[in-house]
């Protein structure tokens, strides 16, 4: 079978790529041409170059939302990933326990985000929440709407509550796929846990923990719902991540060039920072990086 | 249908159709002469697609940087991108 035959095979993805180019690809390219112009209303615009983008560059409140990003997603993969994976671990390997641990393990996953927010703001409350109530039982003077620290302990563990339990299905699909062989000759060479962990375990899982640490990466950099419904990116502004800023300068404001300018840089980052995470894991375990 | 909400300006028509027609030729060099994954000064094994992802993304941040940290023309960032292209779709 010579290549041609075989790149008949890409007609078959064509469907995918018509729906790509309509929900991504159009609406990208109308983004770029906002972002180069004052948008007044339909067919009034004006073409101002690069004012946008050298506005947005230069705006403190972004910078600002930008760290704040930078740390969530950062404490989000600390926490999330090797969480996932020691929960992976430990899931029964099968019978009802493994059944059982699955479907509740899900739970969290099936429910809307913005539910979520809702969730976690009755469940905080100082006078009728269940954990504010009981914080402040205990002496603790808790209130996630007046406290910045509180607040982001609070999101910190939402998020954790919620997204933990995608790492830890994806590391328990990919401990599921060892083969039983691999832990016998680990035995019969007399591997510790530790090491039967690090040379057979964690290598066989690198292809599901890339998948999780890009999913991870670039859903809670660009997190909106659950922030949004809990803080309100509050107080002050403490919890205001990059897409309710861009949110508020879009549809608040209505300044389309700006926010197009903005969502164009918050694109270029998110693409970078997911080639370099996906880059890494590709190497990991290889030895060196090639 | 009309194309007017796209807001469609001559410069951004003209970066999509560079950006397409490079895509278009890389296509037919690859359907020509197959890439092989090489190493060059990057730290990564890298086929010519690779390289050409590498060179926009770069571009893109020169031309980033290049707004951001001067009051330069972005006119300048330009050639300095071009370079980089050269240079990473060559030796990287």
């Amino acid at each position: 079978m010579d290549k041609w035959e075989n790149n008949r095979a890409w007609f078959l993805v064509l469907p995918v790529f018509f729906i790509v180019a309509f929900s991504a690809i159009i609406p990208l390219m109308t983004v770029v041409n906002y972002s180069v112009q004052d948008i007044f209303g339909p067919g009034q615009r004006v073409f101002v170059g690069t004012e946008w983008f050298e506005e947005v560059l230069g705006d403190k409140r972004l910078h600002d939302a930008l760290w704040r990003q930078f740390l969530f997603s950062g404490l989000v993969l600390l926490i999330e990933i090797p969480l996932g994976v020691v929960i992976a671990l430990l899931m029964p390997k099968k019978g009802w326990g493994a059944s059982a641990s699955l479907v509740i393990l899900a739970l969290p996953l099936l429910i809307p985000w913005n539910v979520i927010g809702t969730i976690w703001i009755i469940f905080t409350r100082p006078d009728i929440g269940l954990l504010g109530a009981a914080i402040n039982t205990m002496g603790i003077a808790f209130d996630h709407t007046a406290s910045p620290i509180q607040a982001w302990i609070t999101l910190m563990f939402m998020e954790v509550w919620h997204w933990t339990p995608l790492v830890a299905l994806l590391a328990y699909a990919g401990l599921q796929a060892i083969p039983e062989a691999y832990y016998q000759a680990a035995k019969i060479d007399g591997a510790s846990a530790w090491s039967t962990f690090k040379y057979i375990q964690l290598p066989k899982m690198r292809g599901v923990l890339t998948i999780a640490v890009l999913l991870r990466f670039m859903d809670s950099f660009l997190i909106y719902a659950e922030p949004f419904v809990l803080t309100g990116g509050g107080p002050g502004n403490t919890t205001t991540f990059l897409s309710i800023y861009l949110v508020k300068i879009a549809v608040g404001q209505f300044d389309l060039g700006p926010a197009a300018a903005f969502s164009l840089i918050y694109f270029l980052i998110v693409l970078l920072f997911s080639w370099l995470f996906y880059q890494a894991l590709q190497n990991v375990g290889k030895g060196d990086v090639k | 249908m009309t194309l007017e909400w796209m807001a469609w300006t001559l410069p951004t028509a003209a970066f999509f159709l560079t950006i397409f027609c490079m895509l278009v030729c890389m296509t037919i060099w690859q359907m020509a002469s197959p890439s092989i994954p090489r190493r060059g000064f990057l730290p990564i094994s890298t086929t010519r697609g690779d390289r050409l992802f590498i060179g926009l993304l770069g571009s893109a941040y020169i031309h980033l940087a290049w707004l951001g940290f001067t009051d330069l023309s972005i006119w300048i960032a330009f050639p300095i991108a071009i370079v980089w292209m050269i240079v990473v779709m060559r030796f990287g």
